[in-house]
């Protein structure tokens, strides 16, 4: 993509194209040539948005709650954008993205920008790309931009850690889903949704939960050395008990609209908590240097593969090591080193 | 980076648009586009041609499928093309239909803009063939 292009494209998003919306975002999951400029000159105009992150296990109606979000946040006057993540046939890398099939409340409405993502199987990089579309649906001026996933992993995990918010869905009578909440879905929820509440058994899911958020609030406070909120716990743990935001439970019945005032309330509460907190500019910042990270790592990475490529390949390499003529450690050295020598020279 | 990371995946959507019930068709072919390793949207029944357009805008789609049983062909599918137009996405979507379309129909079809029309028996691989070769980008 030549420069030319790419101002197009951010012109044509601050603009509020949805063509060059959609344009843009294509771009960023194929990591066109061009993609880094593209994102980078939209940082800039980003931060307007709040981030709403839903996920939860198949089924449990995530679609159909967001379907109904995007309606109420349209109703008060806002702008919406969703991003909705689907896994992808780690065979042929092909997928059937039907979370689009939901949004039926929003028939026509351009305002409600609704995008499918594939996992595409790469390595860490969906995050990567949903965070970077998060930054074009932000520049573009969405004012709510909720990002849904199935909650079926690290990788996932990683998507609604981009944002503000992360609601996760149970329904009831699965027992399940409580075993996903062991798994570590639970440490991630600020909002959690029993959907279905009208189903049998809804009663026993909120209290199971009740109890088991009761446990997680247990062990931040306690002595026992057990960091029950993980990779969050930057923020949450550290804080005095005032300003720790307890998690809430919220019942829905997405499919008719029952409940999702009382959510949209809970999620503007715990808005305005991170921002009172201050832990927005926290969670940001906890956000903006794990994206750092992350592209040093990914870059770094590359400019091994070239590395490793004029040393005639891993295969040659592997070939001594088997042999027994060197060793891993030797020909990670002889790789890296040219590098290293390469930087300190620059240093100085 | 000139690693060559760039993931270049076909981007579908399938489209049941009108008072049209039958989506085994549309079904079928999701899955065999999918099978294909191409990323494929299934509308749902049921959609108006403004929310085709809509998902074909917004999913930034390379291949538009649409699928018709009822007869109402030669309504629907201009008013899709027309409101890709309007959104500058016609040039850069590959518009196909599949369905029940006389003949007589196709040649109106071919003018408004569809790039080719696949009725029933249609061997699976002809289709995906089709799209491999004629996507733009």
């Amino acid at each position: 993509m030549s420069e030319a292009a790419v101002d197009d494209l951010v012109t044509g998003v601050l603009d509020g194209e949805h063509r060059a919306l959609a344009r843009t975002i294509t771009t960023i999951e194929n990591q066109e040539p061009g993609y880094r400029d593209l994102v980078s000159a939209l940082h800039a105009h980003t931060g307007g948005a709040e981030v709403v992150g839903v996920t939860g296990s198949p089924g449990a109606g995530k679609s159909t709650l967001v379907d109904k979000l995007a309606k109420r946040y349209r109703d008060d006057g806002l702008t919406v954008g969703v991003i909705a993540v689907d896994p992808s046939s780690p065979y042929t890398g092909g997928a059937v993205l039907g979370d689009r099939i939901r949004m039926a409340s929003n028939v026509g409405d351009m305002d409600v920008f609704f995008r499918s993502m594939s996992a595409r199987g790469q390595l860490g990089g969906l995050s990567t790309a949903t965070g970077d579309a998060i930054t074009a649906l932000d520049a573009f001026g969405k004012d709510r931009i909720v990002v849904e996933t199935v909650g079926a992993g690290q990788n996932e995990v990683d998507v609604v850690r981009t944002a503000d918010t992360v609601v996760v869905l149970v329904q009831p009578g699965s027992g399940d889903d409580v075993q996903m909440l062991k798994a570590g879905i639970l440490e991630i929820g600020d909002v959690f949704v029993v959907n279905k509440a009208d189903m049998d058994g809804a009663a026993t899911t909120v209290s199971d939960l009740r109890e088991m958020l009761h446990l997680r609030e247990g062990s931040t406070t306690g002595a026992a050395g057990h960091h029950g909120l993980g990779p969050m716990a930057d923020g949450d743990g550290d804080d005095d008990d005032d300003e720790a935001w307890d998690p809430r439970i919220v019942e829905t019945v997405a499919t008719d609209g029952e409940g999702v005032d009382h959510l949209i309330g809970v999620l503007d509460d715990h808005y305005a908590h991170l921002r009172e907190t201050d832990e927005l500019a926290r969670r940001e910042r906890t956000r903006y240097a794990e994206k750092i990270r992350q592209l040093l790592r990914a870059d770094a990475a590359a400019l091994l593969e070239d590395e490793l490529a004029r040393h005639g390949g891993i295969d040659a390499l592997v070939d001594e090591v088997q042999a027994r003529e060197s060793d891993p450690y030797t020909v990670a050295d002889r790789v890296l080193d040219p590098i290293a020598d390469c930087v300190e020279g620059r240093r100085e | 980076m000139s690693t060559g990371q760039e993931q270049r995946t076909i981007r579908c959507l399938v489209a049941k648009v009108g008072l049209d019930g039958h989506d085994r068709g549309a079904h079928v072919i999701a899955r065999a586009f999918r099978d294909a390793g191409f990323e494929v949207i299934y509308s749902g029944l049921h959609r108006a041609p403004e929310e085709i357009v809509q998902a074909a805008v917004q999913e930034d789609v390379d291949v538009l499928g649409i699928s018709i049983l009822s007869g109402a062909h030669n309504t629907l599918v201009p008013t899709v093309i027309e409101g890709l137009k309007e959104y500058g996405a016609f040039e850069d979507t590959l518009v196909i239909v599949g369905g029940i379309v006389p003949d007589e129909d196709r040649a109106d079809l071919k003018a408004a803009g569809v790039a080719e029309i696949f009725g029933p028996g249609t061997p699976m691989a002809e289709t995906i063939d089709f799209v491999r070769e004629h996507v733009s980008r």
